[in-house]
Formats: C-alpha cells, structure tokens, sequence
C-alpha cells in the first residue's frame, strides 16, 4: 500500500537512482535520516555548549547547593554526616560580635584599597597615554607588581610594617614621627593591608584603564584643541566621560576581590588570625578559621552563604547603578533597554493624545511632527 | 568490509577488556597479600623533619625484604593537620601517619578510626607521653616520636652585664623554684638594666599553663571550665603583672620577635629542645645565647609528635610493625642525631649518643643530658579536650592585647570569658 504510493515517484524523479524495484524499507531510511539531521539541528547547539555547563554543575552549582545543605547542619567533616539544625549556625554567625567588625574591616580595607588604588591608576594611565619615549618599558614597569604573587608581597610588606623594627617605622622616626602601631591599631592595620592590595593591582587597574584612554577618537582631541581646551579640560571633558564603562568595569571586579580578600590579612601577622583584638580580621579569613581552624563547616558554610548574599547585594546596587549612570559602549546614542522602552511608550502616549486631540477637527493622518517630538533619550 | 571493520573493532575492544581484567587481578592478588609475604608497599606521612633519612628506612627494608617504604614529607603540621582531617575515615592516607600534640585533642575525637597500639609496648614511653595518646576507652592510638621538654635559655652576655651569674649552673640555681622566684629575678633584672626579661607574656603563660592539670576543661565531662577556673585567672594576673614591666612584648613568631633573638631585646625565653635550633638559626653571630638546666615550677613540655596507623588502611598490620620499629629506642636515637628531636621513649635517656650530646652555639652547653633531665622532671599530663586550642588561642590573644595597650587586664579578661562562652 505504501510502496504504491511513494515508490513510482521516488523512482521516477530519479532516473539515475538504483534500478532495481524500491524496497518498502527505503523511505524509512530517508526519515530516520530526516530525523537525525532534526536533532542534529535541534540539540547540537545544546551539545555544543554543553561542556561548560556540565563542568560548571560538577564543580560550581553542586558545591554551592551542597555549601547550602551543609550550612543547616551540625556538620562532621571526618564522619561525613551531620545533623540537620535549620538557621541555628546563620543565627549564631550573625549574633557573634567578631562577624560584624570582619564586616567593618572588610569595608574598610576594600575602600581603603579601592578608591586611592582607581584615582592612582586613572592619573598613571593619563600620563601613560602622552607622548612619552620608551612606552612599552613604561607600561611593562607598572604591571611588574602584579607578576608577584600576593604572599611574597605581604610577606614582604608584613616586615617592613613591623611594630618595633620595620622600615616604615624606622624612616617615620628619622624625620621625627613616633612609630605607628601597625599591629594593634585597626585603622594603621588597615591601611597597610590596603597599602599591599594597591600595591599589586594599581599597574593592573592602570593597562586596562590606558587601553580604554586609546580607544578614544583622537578627533575629539583635536576639536577640543581647536575649541581652546586646555589639557586638563580635555581630560575632565572628554577622557573622564569616556572611560565610564571601563570604569564600572574594574569597580565591580576590585569589589569582588576586595570583598574576598584574604592573602594579604592572612600573612600580615605570624598567626594568620586577624589580630589579638580582630583588628584586621576579615570575613574571608574568619571563614577560613571556622572552616580549617576550627573544623566546623555547618558554621563556615552559612558563612559563606551570608558572604554570597552580601555580595550579590552589592552586586545588585552596582547593577542599578551601572544602569543609571553609565551608558552601554555598544550603543553610545541609545539608552539602557528600560530607557528606551520608557521613552517609546511615552512617545507612543503622546502620539495617541495628538491623535486624539486631533481626530475630531481632521481624522487626516497624524502630523509628522510627533516622530520628532519623541522625548530625547536621557544623557 | 563493513563486517570486517567492527570485527577488528570487536576484537580491539577484546583485548582491552582482557587487559584491564588482568590488570585489575593483579591489584586484587596485591591488596589480599597482607599476610601472607608477598612483596608490600608501606606509605609514611610526616612533617617538617622526624629524622627518618633514606639510610634509616633503608635498614628496615634491608631486615625486610618484601617490604618497601615510601615517606611523603609535607612541609609543615599545618599542611598535615588539613589533609589528615579531609582523609581520615575515608581513602587516601598513608598507611602510617604522623601527628603533632598541638591537633593531638582532635585526633583523639576519632581515636576509633585509628589502629590501637599494641600492649606491649606501651612501656617504651614516659607516661605522660601515653597518658595524652590514650581515650576514654583506655585504646592508645599513637607511637610516641619527640617530645619538647622545656628548660630556660638566657643571653649570659646580658645577664653578666645586670651583674647576674652567667655559668648555667650558677643560674639555674637562681632560677630553681616557681614562677613567682623567676618573676623576682625578672624584677632585679629590669631594675638593673631597665631593659626586657622575658620574650613575651603568651610565650611564658604557655609554659605556665602546660603545668595545669584541667585547666580549660572538665577531664570527665568535657565541659569547659576555662572561665571558672581561679588557677587560670591567677595565671592570667600573674603573668600579666610582671610582663608589664619585664616583657619586650614581642609576639612568638613575630618578624619583630626574630630580630630581638639576635639584638637583645630579652634576656630569657623558655626554651623547648627544639628552640635551639630556631635560635641558632636565626641568630647566627651572637655568641651570648645559653640554656639552663632548670625550669620555673618543676618541668614542662611544649609539642612532640606521634606515629598514628589509620584502622582501615590496606597494610594495617605491617604498618603497626613498621612504626612499632620507627619508635623504637635505637630508632630514635638516630633521628635525633639526623633532625634533633628528642626521644619521648625512657630507654634512650641512658644513651650516650644522647647524653653525651654538645650544643656547640650554646658555649657547648651539654643538651643532650640538660633536656634528659628536663624531660624526667615533667610530671603533668595536662588534660585537652576538643576546645582546648581554641580557648587557649583565644587567651593568647587577649595576653596580646594587655601587651599592645589595646585593652587593659580586666577589659581583656572579659572579652575572653564572653568569646569562650560562645564556643561549643
């Protein structure tokens, strides 16, 4: 019955094809085939990209869902069991006095690193993107401290820091100051363990800001040179401007890792504790003490969850203020997605009001104005 | 040709298959020889250095031939501590693994998944080396190694200059006596001098508080008892009383508390066998540095190791045997001549290779017989308990505070007795 149907075309339409009678078992091998080449269009995309996924699973998702799991419970590391708690190691973590100033010392070092490390490095790179000879050895040299790795340098900073015979305190004495007590003042101990941090990734911070500066048309430097802007109107006016997206960039990474800093407090002292009075302890490294120090990962899992938390908010308020502030590079004269779709639906309104405040005199056709008058995106 | 193409395949997949059969009847006939003679492989895990050269476990390999020992040296306890605690009760650790005092409390939670050491030779050690070592269960769960019996090192350079005797027998007759005598001869120090005494207040309440019988926790219940106990707040006082006046409050360990070894900025340290080295390393040049037979308040010790043999290893048997023979007297003493660690086993207190030992950077000071002595004046084995290191790194921390002017003794005080309330 099917043969009838599907064989004399077949046959017919390909004179070249096999002579012989058309087995029924043909047009079945063609759908499967035309099955395969379905899948093939439907699933290879998935396969694809289907390695990252499955490794980010294996080694990402399933350690934070477990992390979960094991913050609500009295958990034993050697045994591999634990008892379910619910929130009773969150709320210990909260109620303990030593989590909120890891929290302040955490917020004090990261401001402390960031904000002097962004304004050094946007001034090198200014300087970087001059005329300057011998360019490359210039740029090479500001990244030479980020090729260290971050525990030779606290080492190295942890001695000169020293209370009684570092280097800092000995040249502060020689000019007459009185040694800074590096080690039980938590502000002074802040302030070296921003010291490292800006140390090792004010060059890096610098690269990524020069390559933004050379991305700019130099055409806007001629016309501002031409319009009688001095250099530092030209930096203000148009460098400054123009680095935003690049700018929010190295933001939202240094608050990660400033958020997650740890090498640096971790060897600023022999004990690798934060301090006889916590003074530079920072949550990273009290989650390393419960977990390690102490063995109980109940407690330093739902740690880590809070440090997840926190830094998803923080992630959240930069988000927002990416959106508000900064314009995507991609679409230098378009607004952010929300922009747009405001501004549409306003001039979609304001069209419908013109329509309609002009329909009853003359239902002609709208005046072709209302195109024009859309309201201007935002800048 | 098609048919022929999957036969290859067939038979590729054959051989594969054959293989790994055999190689998997290989392992298996492996892991079944542990009675029976076949040849072995035996791992040992330790730390820094125990003394066990090439040459050492090559004897026993030589006295048995179907055994091969393979040693795997982590760079520091730290390092030992973390892989121990992640492999314990599970795969992966050595058939004989080293542990050090300071994490001894820990291990001793899971003594149940160690191998118990056998009865007879539990007299090889001082008691108070198997009375740690022992659970509640009266099971031994470690061979013990070294052991860090504590004597006085003093500069005598500086000691003659404050007008002090300088021969180590003359001062250890100064010293003799308890804490409140070595608080007194601090005292004469600093007047005459107005210079430090001792190193720091944490470093001498450690070998105060190693004295202490039950000092943060109950021996029977386990409960902490840190906070009520009056010993520990005299100790708390006390220490702090005289480091007001005769410490450099120089944290141990600190980059600052190394530069002090070498420019004088103490005149004493409590001194474990093993300081030695750490001072004449990392104070080359300074000829003054000497120790005294004598220990305020009777003896101390501070550290030591143990051989441990995890219970469900492949080889649990021949690993017994092999840190049976690692522990042994003669053993030991050849590892303290290799690494300077001393022997925690009585028999090797009458050897000459240990008695007759000169320290040749302390004015040959004759250590080998000072720290024997040191060794049999130890007469406390003090209880720790599962917190016992946290509570104790916690008074660590609030002596430093009182020493760095961060908080005064009794603000200090009561912010330890509130951070031990929180733990458990």
């Amino acid at each position: 019955m099917t043969s009838t149907a599907t064989a004399p075309p077949s046959s017919d339409a390909r004179p070249d094809g096999p002579s012989t009678s058309p087995t029924p078992r043909q047009p079945k091998r063609i759908a499967f085939g035309h099955r395969l080449t379905k899948w093939d269009l439907k699933l290879s995309p998935y396969l694809y990209i289907s390695p990252f996924f499955i490794l980010f699973i294996v080694i990402g998702l399933f350690p934070i869902a477990y992390t979960a799991v094991i913050s609500f419970m009295d958990w034993d590391l050697v045994r591999n069991t634990g008892t379910f708690i619910g929130f009773d190691q969150y709320v210990y973590v909260l109620g303990q006095p030593k989590f909120w100033i890891a929290l302040r010392n955490t917020f004090s070092i990261f401001l402390l690193s960031s904000v002097p490390q962004l304004l050094l490095a946007i001034f090198i790179a200014a300087m970087l993107d001059q005329n300057i000879r011998a360019k490359t050895f210039w740029r090479m040299g500001v990244l030479l401290p980020y090729v260290m790795a971050p525990v030779a340098v606290a080492l190295i900073f942890s001695n000169m820091f020293g209370d009684k015979y570092g280097l800092v305190n000995t040249l502060l004495g020689n000019v007459g100051i009185p040694p800074v007590p590096w080690h039980s003042d938590a502000f002074a101990s802040h302030i070296a363990i921003a010291t490292m941090v800006n140390f090792r990734w004010t060059g890096y911070n610098t690269l990524i800001l020069l390559a933004a500066m050379q991305a700019i048309p130099r055409d806007y430097y001629e016309a501002a040179a031409i319009d009688g802007a001095g250099k530092f109107r030209q930096f203000t006016a148009i460098t400054v401007p123009s680095l935003r997206p690049t700018l929010i960039f190295v933001i939202i990474t240094s608050t990660i890792g400033g958020l997650q800093i740890f090498d640096e407090p971790r060897m600023y002292d022999q004990y690798g504790t934060g301090g006889a009075d916590s003074q530079w302890l920072t949550i990273t490294l009290y989650l390393y003490d419960i977990g390690w120090g102490q063995w109980n990962f109940g407690r330093a899992a739902a740690l880590a969850w809070i440090l997840f938390l926190i830094i998803l908010a923080i992630g959240v308020i930069n988000l927002l203020v990416t959106q508000r502030v900064v314009r995507d590079e991609g679409r230098r004269d378009a607004g952010t997605r929300r922009e747009q779709r405001r501004a549409a639906a306003s001039a979609r309104r304001s069209l419908a009001a013109r329509t309609e405040a002009t329909a009853e005199p003359e239902p002609g056709p709208a005046p072709t104005d209302t195109t024009i008058d859309t309201p201007e995106v935002p800048r | 040709m098609k048919l022929s193409r999957r036969t290859k395949a067939l038979a590729a997949v054959a051989g594969a298959a054959s293989i790994a059969l055999l190689a998997s009847g290989c392992a298996s006939g492996d892991a079944g020889a542990d009675s029976a003679d076949g040849p072995i492989e035996l791992t040992v895990a330790t730390f820094n250095d125990f003394g066990y050269t090439d040459e050492l476990l090559q004897e026993y390999m030589d006295e048995n031939p179907n055994v091969t020992v393979v040693q795997n040296k982590a760079a520091t306890s730290n390092d030992a501590r973390a892989n121990y605690f992640q492999k314990l009760g599970k795969k992966g650790l050595a058939d004989v693994e080293a542990i050090e005092v300071d994490w001894l409390p820990e291990v001793m939670q899971y003594s149940d998944l160690l191998a118990e050491v056998p009865a007879d030779v539990k007299d090889r050690w001082l008691d108070w080396k198997v009375d740690a070592a022992t659970d509640a269960d009266g099971r031994l769960i470690g061979y013990g190694t070294d052991i860090g019996p504590e004597g006085v090192c003093y500069r005598s350079d500086l000691f003659a200059a404050a007008g002090l005797p300088t021969d180590r027998e003359e001062v250890a007759k100064l010293l003799e006596g308890d804490w409140a005598k070595y608080f007194e001869v601090g005292a004469d120090y600093t007047a005459k001098t107005g210079k430090a005494f001792f190193d720091s207040a944490g470093g001498t309440y450690q070998g105060m508080i190693n004295q202490v019988e039950a000092a943060y926790e109950d021996p029977d219940s386990g409960d902490i008892i840190a906070t009520d106990n009056a010993e520990v707040e005299d100790l708390y006082n006390q220490v702090l009383d005289a480091s007001a006046t005769q410490s450099a409050h120089l944290g141990q360990w600190s980059d600052d508390w190394f530069a002090g070894l070498s420019n004088g900025a103490y005149a004493t340290m409590l001194c474990p066998g093993w300081m030695l080295g750490v001072i004449s390393g990392n104070a080359e040049g300074v000829t003054g540095w000497d120790v005294a037979n004598v220990f305020p308040n009777g003896g101390g010790n501070w550290g030591g190791s143990y051989l441990t043999v995890p219970a469900n290893g492949a080889h649990v048997k021949e690993a017994q045997k092999l840190a049976d023979w690692l522990t042994a007297p003669e053993q030991q003493i050849k590892a303290f001549v290799n690494a300077g660690t001393f022997p925690s086993q009585t028999e090797a207190y009458s050897d000459e290779a240990l008695t007759g030992y000169v320290n040749e950077y302390f004015n040959n000071a004759p250590v080998g017989q000072i720290f024997t002595d040191r060794a049999k004046a130890v007469d406390v084995a003090p209880f720790k308990g599962e917190f016992y290191f946290q509570i104790n790194d916690a008074m660590q921390k609030a002596l430093t505070r009182v020493e760095d002017g961060t908080q005064d003794k009794q603000a200090s005080w009561d912010q330890w007795v509130s951070e031990v309330q929180a733990i458990g």
